[in-house]
């Protein structure tokens, strides 16, 4: 075989395993939701956040705005901060909007979705969100449930 | 009884000091291969010769397996999930496991079995017929000559292999998943894009496979390399880097693995 035919053949290959990676990192892989532009962070304070886990999508009408970008425990409030990248095309949320922890589905991951308020200020990066709803925590449910039956049942 | 015992304890040392004196040599010899990489920048068809040999033959073997691991991935996970209605995730199911840990190993796998035992066939034989200290006395060095090239030939070809497999794999998975069994398309992509993660999933499996294209092709050219040059020898050797270099991959990928995705 001729050294330029190799040359093509290993090009083609090169070319092929490249193709592959813009595959995977574009239409398998978050990248396209990393790219569109820049973000402004916003944290909340929870009482309880259940499942949510750093990168865990954001959402406000079911449509994902940003991500958990960290979670840290504050022991002086026994609370849960929050802190999320939104991003900044999504930067009119009024300063009483609620964020809660939701599942998607029966069994789904946790998010935090966005319910906004009607409050004329708007929230800027680094603001901190007090309104919030902690997450549902089936056991305990099941538990509050038990125990309702339980009563019941004795009277 | 008291020499026999001996005699079994002798033999314990010696494999030993055997074995520590031959990974002795492998190490001198990758730092040798290694400082031999760099005379080819001045001769770079010496490698795309090699990258022809080494990756562009070994691609089909690779197209061909990840086509049906990510059909038959898709298949029984179909299966599995379809009982708590949670069939939606067979996109993510077949994108993380190829790109984390079947992507990376399956290929390593099939690479020391197609090249690298090639490449000790290779290496090897020409040591038996002493076309390596022909070369000695031409004052051309075997080691850049000849191991340089199909090392790194090796060591580039593997992270590209793996990323073909993957992506393959999971073309094959939709084909499985979408026009097969009438899942929904745009779930398989989305909950996969909601998943994996860029640098998480998809570069540390580049990494994997990186560091067993190292290794699957070290064990392969020193095996060729130090191999005793006789037909017996040559046969030893040859199956000898297939089984060392899939154990290696095999145990390198639970470390990686504990790495990587443990928290």
């Amino acid at each position: 075989m001729t050294s330029r035919k190799i040359e093509i053949l290993v090009g083609l290959f090169v070319a092929a395993a490249i193709a592959a990676f813009f595959m995977l990192a574009m239409s398998v892989s978050n990248l396209s939701s990393y790219g569109a532009g820049e973000n402004y962070e916003l944290k909340a304070r929870f009482d309880n956040i259940g499942g949510l886990k750093v990168r865990s999508p954001v959402s406000a009408g079911g449509v994902r705005i940003g991500r958990v970008t960290d979670i840290q425990y504050n022991s002086d409030t026994y609370e849960a901060i929050v802190s999320m990248a939104i991003e900044e095309q999504y930067d009119k949320f009024p300063v009483d909007t609620a964020a809660s922890i939701l599942t998607s589905g029966l069994l789904g991951e946790q998010f935090v979705g966005f319910e906004p308020g009607a409050e004329e200020e708007y929230l800027k990066a680094g603001d901190v969100i007090d309104l919030t709803q902690s997450a549902l925590v089936l056991e305990q449910i099941i538990g509050q449930f038990l125990y309702s039956q339980a009563d019941d049942e004795e009277e | 009884m008291f020499n026999a015992v001996l005699d079994k304890i002798q033999h314990l040392g010696a494999a030993t000091l055997h074995s520590f004196a031959r990974l002795g040599r492998a190490s001198r010899f990758l730092l040798d291969v290694i400082s031999g990489c760099a005379s080819l920048f001045v001769r770079p068809g010496l490698l795309i010769k090699q990258l022809y040999s080494v990756g562009v033959q070994t691609l089909i073997i690779v197209v061909v397996a990840g086509l049906f691991v990510g059909m038959v991935m898709s298949l029984q996970s179909y299966y599995a999930l379809v009982d708590f209605g949670a069939e939606d995730s067979v996109g993510v199911m077949v994108a993380l496991s190829l790109l984390r840990e079947l992507g990376p190993v399956v290929t390593a796998l099939l690479f020391a079995g197609r090249a690298g035992s090639a490449l000790t066939a290779e290496i090897g034989l020409m040591k038996a017929t002493e076309q390596l200290s022909g070369m000695e006395m031409m004052a051309v060095n075997p080691m850049q000559r000849v191991v340089a090239p199909r090392f790194l030939a090796g060591v580039i070809s593997m992270p590209l292999l793996a990323t073909i497999f993957s992506a393959v794999g999971i073309l094959g998975g939709y084909i499985v998943a979408v026009e097969m069994l009438g899942l929904d398309s745009g779930a398989y992509w989305s909950q996969a894009q909601n998943k994996v993660d860029l640098h998480m999933d998809i570069y540390n499996g580049m990494i994997k496979s990186l560091v067993f294209g190292v290794v699957a092709t070290w064990i392969a050219v020193f095996e060729g390399y130090d191999c005793i040059p006789t037909s017996e020898g040559l046969g030893q050797a040859t199956t000898r880097t297939v089984v060392l270099s899939s154990l290696a991959i095999l145990f390198l990928d639970f470390v990686l693995t504990a790495l990587m995705f443990s928290k």
